[in-house]
């Protein structure tokens, strides 16, 4: 068995002194894992990083062996962002969660196509967060947990929605948010308007996509968020606030 | 092949760096084969090393002194500090001869992926000695790995707190090599990192 597709380097474990368990993610084959030789050695330590676009071969003698990967770069996204705390936290916690979340060998185009544009657009700045969270949006719809953002759960309404419930992941208006709007999450224009949001904005689209990944995509598997995501939302909550 | 000595001494040969089961029987064979004049010195050697070495209450490096003999060493530059990964990339450094101040070993980096976290990391000592005085630069000689830069963005993060300037080791182009046969993001780092001549 063997096939050959563009893909994205997810995470690496290490195995013996110069090898790597890979986890990969291709549009064709979803998140897949194999067996990287060298992975760790001096000349290809610098293709497998997370986050790299890679054209991928993987070889196994049956399917559902772990089977060995080999793979060469098309784009170098994990070094373009290394000397940005906030681009390589976004490149961490995408590949985190997509390694965590997503379910191993079960194709997943549409996630595969956003995490590809996002990691080969993220030296752009920081405006990628918009991105970012529309990305995990997908992904939560992907896993059969999308959020409904188009109208009120409790009275239908189109317009001036702030609101989400974080029970049903629905859109809650302000004035069916009444007194409850403390324990509702808050919706940032920027997902319904198309604009282009801003550091609060991309906070609260944070903790909202992270509220409903921590307890549908991980929580279902009793485990909890990936440390990079929360390092994420942890640092654009500083930026914000002008922490940091 | 011989008996459950043998057997015992290649299996945990085997489990050195570089070893494998059929290295391993080589070297054990050689040992074998003159005792008297390898395996007991290397015996020997290998019982006075384990007793004797001990990490530097300071820097983290492996010795047979506390405070190593980097640490005790009064003709070092006090005023740096180079923090590396590992032991190996402090010798590493020794062999090299291009750093003549202090280190500190983290012992490892910050894994996101693989959830090695902050605690898992020592500290501590770094920054009682910044918050002794008389430190002016930490060099951060951490790997060009996802990991190592971010474990590099998090300890600027914590070290911007002290009056010391935190630098970097240079990434890019490594001496001998040509521009054609050098990775994608290596060519991606040098020019990055490009400076006035």
């Amino acid at each position: 068995m063997e096939w050959e597709a563009p893909g994205i380097i997810l995470d690496l474990r290490p195995l013996g002194e110069g090898d790597s368990v890979a986890t990969v993610m291709t549009e064709a084959h979803g998140t897949h894992r194999g067996l990287a030789r060298g992975a760790q050695s001096r000349s290809r330590a610098a293709l497998w990083q997370p986050g790299n676009l890679v054209q991928l071969r993987w070889v196994g003698r049956l399917e559902e062996q772990l089977g060995s990967l080999t793979a060469e770069m098309v784009h170098p996204a994990a070094s373009l962002v290394m000397e940005d705390r906030l681009l390589l936290g976004m490149l961490t916690a995408a590949c985190a969660v997509a390694a965590g979340a997503l379910i191993e060998r079960e194709p997943q185009p549409v996630v595969f196509g956003g995490l590809l544009r996002l990691l080969a657009r993220l030296p752009a700045g920081p405006q990628m967060l918009n991105e970012h969270i529309r990305w995990e949006l997908s992904l939560l719809a992907a896993l059969g947990f999308g959020l409904d953002l188009s109208h009120c759960a409790v009275t239908g309404e189109t317009v001036d929605l702030p609101y989400v419930s974080p029970r049903t992941g629905r859109a809650v208006s302000t004035a069916a948010a009444g007194v409850w709007r403390d324990r509702l999450l808050p919706l940032p224009a920027f997902l319904r308007d198309n604009s282009e949001g801003d550091l609060p904005a991309w906070r609260d689209g944070l903790r909202l996509t992270g509220t409903f990944i921590e307890r549908d995509a991980f929580g279902s598997h009793h485990r909890p968020l990936p440390q990079a995501r929360q390092a994420l939302y942890d640092m654009v909550q500083a930026l914000a606030e002008g922490r940091s | 092949m011989g008996g459950p000595e043998i057997e015992r001494l290649v299996a945990l040969l085997a489990k050195l760096p570089g070893f494998g089961p059929r290295s391993a029987r080589r070297a054990a064979l050689k040992l074998l084969q003159q005792p008297e004049l390898r395996m007991l010195p290397l015996a020997v050697a290998l019982a006075e090393a384990a007793r004797a070495t001990k990490a530097c209450g300071e820097c983290g490096n492996l010795d047979s002194r506390d405070p190593c003999s980097i640490c005790a060493d009064l003709h070092r530059d006090r005023h740096l500090v180079c923090v590396v990964e590992q032991v190996g990339d402090l010798w590493a450094l020794e062999r090299a001869h291009v750093h003549r101040g202090l280190y500190h070993v983290l012992g490892g980096t910050l894994s996101a992926l693989a959830g090695q976290r902050p605690e898992d990391l020592s500290l501590h000592p770094l920054l009682a000695r910044l918050e002794a005085g008389g430190v002016t630069e930490v060099i951060l000689a951490l790997g060009a790995t996802v990991d190592g830069a971010t474990t590099a963005h998090w300890l600027t993060d914590r070290l911007k707190s002290f009056d010391v300037a935190i630098t970097r080791v240079g990434q890019g182009v490594p001496m001998g090599g040509a521009l054609d046969v050098l990775d994608d993001g290596t060519l991606a780092a040098a020019l990055r990192t490009r400076r006035a001549v």
